[in-house]
């Protein structure tokens, strides 16, 4: 098992010598155990707040960085005992796959017996036992990425770093070793640090998810909570897809350029209401279709179909379908939004 | 590609090749046996024993100079490359001059700092010690021929610098890594290509070089000069092509080990 610790992060702002500003002063905790994902656009600070937490930055005066009880802020990276894993792999290339996992416990001094006992246990949690004696050029990202995971986890680091991990793979191997990372770090419980710019990627992995903008902190919250209640229409946009109806409030309606949405909880004041895709539908037969507008797109997905229609708005309003219909486009149709997944922000 | 096109292309580089080198060559060659001793000249080289002693000299200098200039354009190469400051750039185009300047010139200056009034006997004496003069030692002619090496050398070890993945770095320091095991197992392999590539050159270069060796060498028998008193004063052609050749041989194979050890990536083998 790992020793897993709590880290703190308290009033940690980092600003470059250039004078770059890559962070506002931020506060969080990560609970012992906990996998955090950093989540936002490129440039937003996720990475600066990762090398903070590694110690291969120093914050700005007045930051501090626990770890557990210990305040490690004016460690460097050599004295925090962290695992780092980088979206480049990282893995050097004059060691074979079994001295790459075994570096970190050569340079702990442990004895050769002991060192070949470790990495093949690494070699068999990762899965790549027939490649240990290969070199790290004879290796595909997917490989490289898995040497990288059991170089880092290999010395029992107090914490799991990883910085875009899958971002270099292709679609289908990010899946599989999403997948696996998942099961990797529920199995250790180690506490982890996930920094990605993918949403989905995000709420798969993350048991919190930290929504970063411009150096600050957008939203901290399980993936559900973040996508149900966003805090704000920048990471509403940012997590999951938005439909948007403009117009104004009368009493429990809200008037729009394609109909009208009934809700009782209406703030008076509304200029504009959100809703989730799968909160809204076609309109049933004989329903009170209160939304209006044309087929702009349709895509099929084999069991559904994801379709585009204008009702009069800057963007048009996004659904899943069941594929059993076919829509033409320009084809006019009802729409009906569920009350339960309004909201306005 | 086609067959034409090939041979076409080649010809330019075949041309050079035979003009310049693979003729001249074989004609030393020949010349080399002409002499009273016949082909026997070519064993001169190991059987007299000043012949030898002079190979012995030329590849120890040709070593010790690879090594140091090693060394200095390492450190300061990788320090260059990895800081900005004013004047980095005025510093960088001082460093590569010595590229410009004939060896004698190089001779010059050690001279002037380490002659019978060198800089370096002025600043011991001031200090009231003895004045050490080395400038006509090995020392002094290695300390030339680092000083004409150093410019080839550092910009190939600036170019690999900057090509160093600094993650692979920052991984090493993760498990603890002092600095000087990241110099020894990131550092130092990202630079092996550059190192054994640039060293051959500066070996062969310092096997070769005449100019610094006629201006320092009034008590060192190094074999440039060796060849040249052999052509001008005793007019032994035959010796002198014998040991020319050789020489060239000695370089070439420098060159040779340094390509297979490095994997082909030694600029030139001749
Ligand atoms: N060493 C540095 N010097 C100056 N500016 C930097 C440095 N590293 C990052 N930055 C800047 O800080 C901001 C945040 O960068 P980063 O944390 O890498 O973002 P992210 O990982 O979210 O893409 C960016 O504007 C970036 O250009
Ligand atoms: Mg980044």
């Amino acid at each position: 098992m790992m020793q897993a610790v709590p880290i703190y992060l308290e009033n940690c702002a980092k600003t470059f010598t250039d004078g770059t500003r890559a962070l506002e002063p931020v506060d969080l905790a990560i609970a012992a155990g906990e996998t955090l994902v950093l989540l936002g656009p490129s440039g937003c600070g996720k990475t600066t707040t990762l090398r903070l937490i590694a110690g291969l930055e120093q914050p700005d005066a007045g930051g501090r960085v626990l770890f557990g009880g210990e305040d490690v802020t004016a460690l460097p990276i050599e004295k925090r005992n962290v695992g780092m894993v980088f979206q480049s792999y990282a893995l050097f290339p004059n060691m074979t796959v079994a001295e790459n996992i075994a570096y970190g416990l050569r340079l702990r001094r442990q004895s050769a017996a002991e060192q070949r006992a470790r990495v093949g246990e690494m070699l068999a949690l990762m899965r790549i036992e027939r490649l240990a004696d290969r070199s790290i050029d004879q290796l595909s990202g997917g490989q490289r990425q898995r040497v990288a995971l059991a170089r880092a986890l290999a010395v029992r680091p107090r914490a799991l770093l990883l910085d875009e991990p899958l971002t270099a793979l292709d679609a289908k191997l990010r899946d599989t070793l999403r997948f696996e990372i998942d099961s990797l770090l529920r199995e250790l419980g180690i506490t982890a640090i996930y920094v990605t710019h993918d949403q989905a990627e995000a709420m798969a992995l993350g048991d919190r998810i930290v929504v970063m903008d411009h150096g600050r902190i957008a939203q901290v919250g399980a993936p559900r909570d973040i996508y149900q209640r966003p805090a704000s229409r920048y990471v509403a946009e940012f997590i999951g897809t938005m439909n948007r109806l403009s117009g104004h409030a009368e009493g429990e309606v809200f008037r729009c350029p394609g109909g009208y949405v009934v809700w009782p909880e209406l703030p008076a004041t509304a200029r504009e209401i959100l809703f989730r895709p799968e909160d809204t539908r076609i309109a049933a037969e004989g329903e009170a279709a209160s939304l209006r507008g044309t087929v702009s797109a349709a895509f099929f997905c084999g069991d559904h179909v994801r379709l585009f229609v204008d009702v009069g708005e800057e963007r048009p309003l996004v659904l899943e379908t069941p594929a059993r219909r076919e829509y033409r486009h320009g084809e006019t149709v009802a729409l009906a939004v569920e009350r339960h997944g309004l909201m306005v922000l | 590609m086609p067959r034409r096109q090939f041979l076409l292309l080649l010809l330019p580089a075949a041309l050079f090749f035979s003009a310049f080198f693979l003729l001249p060559m074989a004609r030393l060659f020949f010349i080399g046996a002409s002499g009273e001793s016949g082909w026997l000249a070519y064993l001169a080289i190991v059987t007299d024993a000043n012949y030898f002693r002079a190979l012995w000299t030329t590849l120890a200098v040709a070593a010790v100079t690879t090594v140091l200039t090693l060394a200095i354009s390492s450190i300061a190469g990788v320090f260059l490359e990895r800081h900005r400051f004013p004047g980095r750039a005025a510093l960088v185009a001082a460093m590569t001059l010595p590229l410009a300047f004939p060896g004698v010139v190089v001779g010059f200056m050690v001279i002037m700092l380490a002659g019978r009034q060198g800089i370096i006997g002025e600043v011991f004496t001031m200090f009231g010690g003895e004045r050490p003069i080395f400038a006509y030692s090995l020392a002094g002619l290695c300390m030339g021929y680092v000083y004409f090496s150093i410019p080839r050398t550092i910009l190939t070890i600036m170019a690999a610098a900057e090509k160093l993945d600094p993650r692979l770095e920052e991984a090493a320091r993760s498990f603890g890594a002092t600095p000087w095991q990241v110099v020894r197992d990131v550092i130092l392999p990202g630079l092996r290509p550059a190192l054994i590539s640039a060293g051959a050159i500066c070996f062969a270069t310092a096997v070769g070089a005449f100019g610094t060796a006629f201006t320092l060498a009034t008590r060192i028998e190094v074999l440039p000069m060796v060849i040249y008193t052999e052509f001008t004063m005793s007019a032994n052609i035959a010796m002198a092509a014998a040991l020319s050749f050789s020489l060239g041989a000695v370089a070439w194979l420098a060159l040779a080990v340094a390509r297979s050890a490095s994997g082909s990536t030694v600029a030139a083998a001749g």
